[in-house]
């Protein structure tokens, strides 16, 4: 099932989010698929509770490691002034998907600056194919907050198209045994969130 | 199997199957990871030095004494550095050496922008530059056998993109580690004058050999496609490159330094236009321009920060910029910040307060000078603190002394601040000298140092008895405070402050992601005391914020009741949640 297309996910967040993980996991679902795979991640100041973020590319033969602006197949962002902030490197007739999650910054937390209102449905009403989720509830339904990430990994890898099989066979070999059980379960309702938005 | 990995993961990998059994760095983003990775295979000896320039010579020495030999920095470390390294160019090595510089074009998290390859041209090195992950391994392990085979140390330089891209690699396998014949050969490791200027034959020697051997090494390579633009291009930018222009000519340039004049002018002849593609510095392009090659290069390009694919889509092919959704302008930014329960905070919180100036350093530290802690003046590079607050001093007399500080971290202190305080000690100045002891190097994600009194495999070692150093040193006067302890913080600043003497107030309290934290004694703001008046909030905590439509402050998720806003308040309104 290779594909000459190139597909490219932009994985944005705060720093602590657990973005990382999700692009471990995307990436590594691309190279079992046998996929060209090239991720760019920055570290350094952005982990001082900064914005964050994590380019996934993955095709026949990927050149850039990082993805044009406007290029992006796929934005998934853990929070949602996060996903504002790299919404132009979406393709037109992109899709996003939005955690619905608000970490105040610290001009907003101080007073200095204003939390957007309702940013979530502004983007929502500019692209039709938006996904809006609470992962974080989703995780806590099954019993560990920690998992919201994974269950983003379940819409992220429905919305880009990779079999549910390849997904967990790379969950299994990244994520930690005592916490396998929780992050299958996550992943699987992502999965199912995805199916019932679209 | 391939596989992904970081750049630096690469690097350390590539170093490890050619045999390199000795690497030692001072970390700094973006190589940080080079030096972590190697200590994690077997049978290698890995180390923290103090500094870049340690890192280099122990780095020297064991490459005199026969064995491969890896040495990693950041960019601005090789300055460090520069001292043995411009020499070490001179004595040549015997077990091979290879330099990683890491450079960090947009300075993602660096003070400058400086292009390392032009240390290459000085230095007359051998300057290597991958472009993947695959590359960074190959070449590095080629790079030790070029070492070797020239008798130069050799420069690997790379960048913040490919340092920290994963792209698939396919593993080699090691070879047995070879430690060569320890030989006393004075004139070649002795650099008087004498023996020195015999070594500079053979510098200028070796670099005619490389200008040779560059002009057939299959690191360099010509892509020929449609020959109406040829790029000459290295490194990540080569990427950029394929990516956006389809099927034109590329010279793909492994080696930056000495460059192959002769394919160059080969390609040159063989397109109708020749553009240089080249982040930061025209290093390659004003060296063929001086060969009479018309070429393009930065008249169209940027000397600025980090190119991107769009970027040289824009500037090659005239592209428009993407229109984009126009939400940019609402959202708020999101700057890096002190984590909640920071030590530093205290510290930054007490000097706002006293309106004191502020001469300070590199570390997480340095984000005291963001809003709204903004407590700091200057800010140059590793070390400087002590030796500005000395120049100030100097400049404007004891009175300015009086109301100023120098604020340096440990590992920074370590790494450079012990002889700036003794020229404070030696010149008689008053300096306070306030050592930020959080007992790590955690700006750039927590590496030991001799201070912790642990090794870069996390095994005990002999620690490093900061007061003791200092004293050593001729400070009579030294004091260790708790930074989270606002009354004791300042009245040690005041009393350090009037005297006419050096002091130096080691502020000590161990970073709060040292350890995870578990809160035991949860505070709150009690709304009826809360007055709204942000004092609190000025701190520049993210564990407690202000509800703009209650008014008052309020205690979130965030908070480890470290205790610094209950100390600020003075309405009482802070206090722990009653059981
Ligand atoms: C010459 C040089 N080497 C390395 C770095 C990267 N770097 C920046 S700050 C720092 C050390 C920070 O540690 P410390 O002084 O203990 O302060 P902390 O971050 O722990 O507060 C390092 C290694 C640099 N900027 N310059």
């Amino acid at each position: 099932m290779m594909q000459d297309k190139i597909t490219n996910v932009l994985i944005v967040g705060v720093g602590g989010q657990g973005t990382l993980l999700t692009s471990r996991i995307i990436a590594q679902v691309a190279v079992q698929m046998g996929y060209d795979v090239k991720v760019s991640e920055i570290h350094g100041m952005a982990q001082r509770g900064g914005s964050v973020v994590s380019q996934v590319r993955y095709g026949t033969k990927i050149y850039s490691p990082i993805i044009k602006k406007g290029d992006a197949d796929i934005i998934l962002g853990f929070e949602k002034i996060e996903t504002a902030r790299w919404l132009d490197y979406l393709k037109p007739d992109g899709m996003v998907i939005i955690n619905n999650e608000r970490v105040n910054p610290l001009p907003v937390m101080s007073g200095k600056a204003k939390y957007p209102d309702n940013i979530h449905e502004k983007i929502a009403a500019i692209l039709p194919q938006t996904v809006i989720v609470n992962a974080t509830e989703i995780a806590t339904d099954i019993g560990n907050v920690k998992a919201a990430n994974v269950a983003l990994v379940g819409l992220l890898s429905a919305a880009v198209g990779i079999p549910a099989e390849e997904v967990e066979k790379a969950i299994t070999d990244i994520v930690p045994r005592k916490a396998l059980e929780v992050n299958l379960q996550a992943f699987r309702e992502g999965r199912n969130r995805y199916r019932m938005a679209g | 199997m391939k596989q992904l990995m970081i750049g630096n993961e690469a690097i350390a990998r590539g170093a490890f199957e050619a045999g390199a059994t000795v690497a030692t760095a001072y970390p700094g983003t973006p190589s940080t990871e080079i030096v972590t990775n190697f200590a994690d295979f077997e049978g290698v000896y890995a180390q923290w030095a103090p500094n870049e320039k340690v890192a280099m010579e122990v780095g020297a020495g064991a490459s005199i004494g026969g064995a491969r030999t890896l040495v990693a920095m950041k960019h601005v470390g090789i300055n460090v550095a520069a001292d043995p390294l411009y020499t070490f160019a001179y004595t040549g090595v015997n077990g091979g050496m290879v330099i990683i510089s890491a450079d960090d074009p947009g300075m993602h998290s660096s003070q400058n922008e400086q292009d390392n390859r032009g240390y290459g041209r000085f230095a007359k090195l051998l300057v290597i530059e991958p472009s993947d992950s695959q590359e960074a391994l190959d070449f590095t392990r080629q790079a030790f056998d070029l070492s070797e085979q020239f008798d130069t140390p050799v420069m690997l330089r790379i960048t913040t993109r490919l340092a920290h891209s994963q792209t698939m690699v396919e593993k080699g396998e090691p070879q047995t580690p070879v430690l060569k014949e320890y030989k006393k050969n004075a004139p070649k490791y002795v650099m008087l004058p004498g023996y020195a200027r015999g070594r500079h034959v053979e510098v200028e020697k070796h670099f005619e050999a490389l200008r040779e051997y560059v002009e057939t090494s299959p690191l360099n390579r010509i892509e020929w496609g449609d020959r109406k633009i040829g790029i000459i291009t290295s490194g990540i930018p080569y990427q950029y490159v394929k990516e956006v222009m389809g099927d034109i000519s590329v010279l793909k340039l492994g080696i930056v330094n000495p460059l192959p004049r002769k394919m160059i002018e080969e390609f040159a002849a063989g397109v109708e236009r020749l553009i240089i593609v080249e982040e930061l510095e025209p290093v390659i392009e004003e060296q063929v321009r001086s060969w009479g090659i018309k070429v393009e290069g930065k008249e169209r390009f940027t000397l600025l920060g980090e190119y991107s694919p769009e970027y040289l889509e824009q500037q090659l092919k005239g592209a428009v910029p993407p229109v984009g959704f126009g939400l940019e302008k609402e959202i708020p930014a999101r700057p890096p910040l002190l984590c909640a329960g920071c030590p530093h905070r205290g510290v930054f919180h007490t000097l706002r307060r006293m309106k004191l100036k502020v001469a300070g350093d590199i570390g997480c530290y340095t984000l005291g000078a963001l809003s709204p802690l903004e407590g700091m003046d200057t800010c140059i590079c590793m070390g400087a603190s002590i030796g500005t607050a000395m120049g100030l001093e100097k400049a404007r007399g004891e009175e300015f002394a009086a109301k100023t500080v120098a604020v340096i971290g440990d590992s920074t202190f370590v790494h450079s601040g012990i002889t700036p305080l003794i020229d404070v000690v030696y010149n008689q100045g008053t300096s306070t000298v306030m050592i930020l002891d959080n007992d790590t190097t955690a700006m750039t994600g927590h590496q030991d140092h001799p201070a912790t009194g642990v090794n870069i495999r996390k095994q005990p070692t002999n620690k490093l008895d900061i007061e003791a150093l200092v004293r050593a040193i001729g400070v009579k006067n030294v004091r260790v405070v708790d930074p989270l302890k606002l009354d004791e913080l300042e009245t040690a600043l005041k009393e350090e402050l009037a005297r006419r003497e050096p002091s130096v107030i080691i502020a000590k309290r161990p970073c709060v992601l040292l350890e995870k934290v578990v809160v035991t004694n949860p505070i709150m703001v009690d709304p009826e005391l809360c007055t709204g008046c942000k004092s609190c909030i000025r701190v520049g905590c993210t564990g407690i914020s202000f509800n703009d439509e209650e008014k008052k402050a309020e205690i979130n998720a965030g908070c480890i009741a470290c205790g610094l806003c209950e100390q600020v308040c003075t309405f009482d309104a802070i206090k722990p949640v009653e059981v």
